[in-house]
């Protein structure tokens, strides 16, 4: 999009009746690195493109534990991430101080919203530049949530966000349909497999990425390395069921071939042009 | 050292934030001068311009009391030094009013003494004694959830005044409440939790709070108003059912809060609970349940002289909550020793 006249302000319409700093916001997630989510009936995954800047220094943490039963993993400004965070954790405590009983993810998610949309409606505030990924468990089950900062939120079965997150959108579309009776080994490795999309033939290991898992009966954690790494050798060895390779359209310069990589080549799809 | 008052004329101009703080220092028996006024938010330490006999500088420390609920501020000096402390008649006494009150209304405080509790016309905004009042309920678990059974009598002191009090009552899809205490207590909580369900159902999103939710929020809003001083006079039975769990609790006026599997207030803890020890179960049938709370009110109704023969029970459940229309209980009193009581002493009653 282009500078136009309407965007100097939240405050001020486009003559389309569009906002534009709220989805100059928008765009700023999708510069963050990619975060991924998906659920089962029972459990949800939560797992993310984690780099450090250089060698030397340690990566961002974009997955942060709300609640026992609740967590996050954001893209974009982590600074208002981390914000988001805090003010989520304090919400949960609150609930359950007064209540004897966790707060319902749906309703977390609903006050995260109406957070968002202040700041969509002040001339001194600027919206949060941040994409959430809510997972958490209420009454009936286990929910996955997008919260964007024009203060929308919208439940899903599987979602990415973040820098080349269409190629895993891509492959979640594709498998959607079985995650909600999958179990959760078979979720978290879907989740790499998604996560190893948007790498666009970097490989895959533990310490790029992370992963976190809720579940009915199963506190919100993260994995550590090794189990992850043991997961990422599993389907490595054995080989992908289905080409896991782009769409011609989002990409544009991956073959369907290259989808049957070697295991020992894997990632090193041939990138044409 | 004691502090007689005279209060500050254009009184509304020196009234900040909440508090209006003055200190007053005697003169003699029977003057007083107002020193100074201020906020209590200014730093804790303050100088004070004694202004009647001579200039001189005291230094005062700020001292923060809370006595029968309200704060006061108590000012003391601190430097001993001769030179900068006035004869030894300087009051160090200190009243707060809220800013709706004027200054002319504050209350002389004694500086030993301590102040009055009744010389504070806030005072009558907090709850001191109960007046209209309910006696015991009982309630337990059974087979299918819980049952629970009060009186319908609502006393005023002695006097069996109201005989249709209905103390239980269903709240939202999946609690009981019952209460004993104040009634009119008991009814401003029944308006807390009518607009506590309200904002629950009005999410709409298939969760809703249950009975332990409910207990715990009672527990929350009866601890508050204690640490206030100003208590909601009720002892509450919380009872439900949620997803199969049954679950029953109790929350006494100052906060104290515990679950269990049969519960009583007032006397009931006396009288219906060692019943209860010996005879409840687990598998309670609903006749055998009614069978054992008719046992503990018939024992209740005998010897509590707040009970009155007009009984409720309810029972909640997985499908809901059913409040039973009242009953009376059948008594026997043709004991032997009742018959022609005045037999040794003519003119007795």
């Amino acid at each position: 999009m282009f500078r136009n006249q309407y965007d100097t302000d939240v405050t001020t319409w486009g003559p389309a009746g569009r906002l534009f700093q709220v989805e100059y916001a928008m765009e700023a997630v999708k510069q963050g690195s990619a975060a991924i989510g998906l659920r089962s009936k029972t459990h949800v995954v939560l797992a993310c493109v984690n780099k450090a800047n250089n060698e030397l220094s340690s990566h961002q943490k974009k997955i942060f534990k709300v609640d026992d039963h609740i967590g996050v993993a954001i893209a974009g400004l982590t600074a208002d991430g981390r914000v988001l965070s805090r003010y989520m954790r304090s919400e949960c405590i609150s609930h359950a101080f007064t209540y004897e009983s966790p707060l319902p993810v749906g309703r977390l998610v609903v006050q995260l919203a109406d957070k968002a949309q202040v700041c969509t409606q002040r001339s001194w505030k600027r919206p949060y530049g941040v994409g959430l990924l809510v997972a958490g468990l209420d009454e009936s089950g286990a929910h996955l949530y997008y919260n964007c900062p024009s203060g929308n939120y919208f439940e899903y079965q599987a979602f990415a966000i973040g820098s080349r997150s269409q190629a895993a959108k891509t492959y979640l579309e594709r498998r959607f349909e079985n995650f909600m009776d999958s179990k959760c080994e078979d979720l978290v490795k879907d989740a790499l497999i998604a996560i190893r999309e948007t790498l666009q033939g970097e490989r895959l290991t533990s310490t790029i990425c992370t992963v976190a898992v809720v579940g009915v009966g199963e506190s919100f954690h993260i994995l550590d390395q090794n189990t992850v790494q043991q997961l990422i050798d599993e389907f490595e060895i054995v080989g992908e069921e289905e080409p896991p390779a782009a769409e011609a359209g989002d990409t544009g310069d991956q073959e369907t071939a290259a989808g049957e990589a070697t295991p020992a080549e894997e990632g090193a799809a041939p990138m044409d042009i | 050292m004691t502090c007689i008052g005279s209060y500050l004329e254009n009184s509304e101009e020196m009234l900040s934030d909440r508090f209006e703080v003055c200190i007053l220092m005697k003169i003699n028996e029977n003057e007083c001068q107002v020193v100074s006024s201020l906020s209590p938010k200014s730093s804790s330490q303050c100088f004070v311009e004694a202004s009647l006999v001579e200039k001189r500088w005291m230094l005062f420390s700020f001292l923060e009391l809370y006595r029968f609920g309200k704060r006061y501020l108590l000012f003391k000096t601190v430097d001993t030094s001769p030179l900068l402390l006035p004869p030894p008649s300087v009051a160090v006494a200190v009243a707060v009013a809220d800013r709706s009150m004027s200054l002319s209304k504050m209350p002389v405080v004694d500086g030993e003494r301590g102040p009055d509790a009744s010389s504070f016309s806030l005072d009558s905004e907090r709850t001191l004694y109960p007046y209209v009042t309910g006696t015991s309920v009982v309630a337990f678990k059974y087979r299918d959830g819980i049952l629970m059974a009060a009186d319908m009598g609502g006393s005023y002191g002695s006097t069996l005044r109201y005989k249709t009090v209905e103390r239980i009552k269903p709240i939202g899809k999946h609690s009981l409440l019952g209460a004993s205490g104040e009634i009119s207590d008991f009814q401003e909580i029944l308006r807390y939790l009518d607009e506590l369900i309200l904002y629950d159902n009005m999410w709409d999103d298939g969760n809703s709070l249950g009975p332990k939710e409910v207990h715990n929020y009672l527990t929350r809003v009866m601890y508050n108003r204690r640490n206030k001083f100003n208590p909601l006079w009720n002892s509450l039975v919380l009872g439900g059912v949620k997803n199969g769990q049954k679950y029953l609790g109790m929350v006494s006026m100052i906060g104290v809060n515990f679950e269990d599997n049969h519960v009583a207030t007032g006397f009931g803890n006396h009288l219906a609970r060692p019943i209860l020890r010996d005879e409840w179960n687990e598998n309670l049938s609903f006749e055998d349940g009614v069978k054992l709370l008719e046992k503990c009110m018939r024992v209740l109704l005998y010897r509590d002289r707040s009970a009155v023969n007009k009984l409720q029970i309810a029972k909640i459940t997985e499908e809901g909550a059913t409040l039973f229309p009242p009953y009376s209980l059948k008594t026997f009193w043709g004991f032997e020793a009742y018959k022609n009581p005045t037999v040794g002493a003519e003119g007795s009653w």
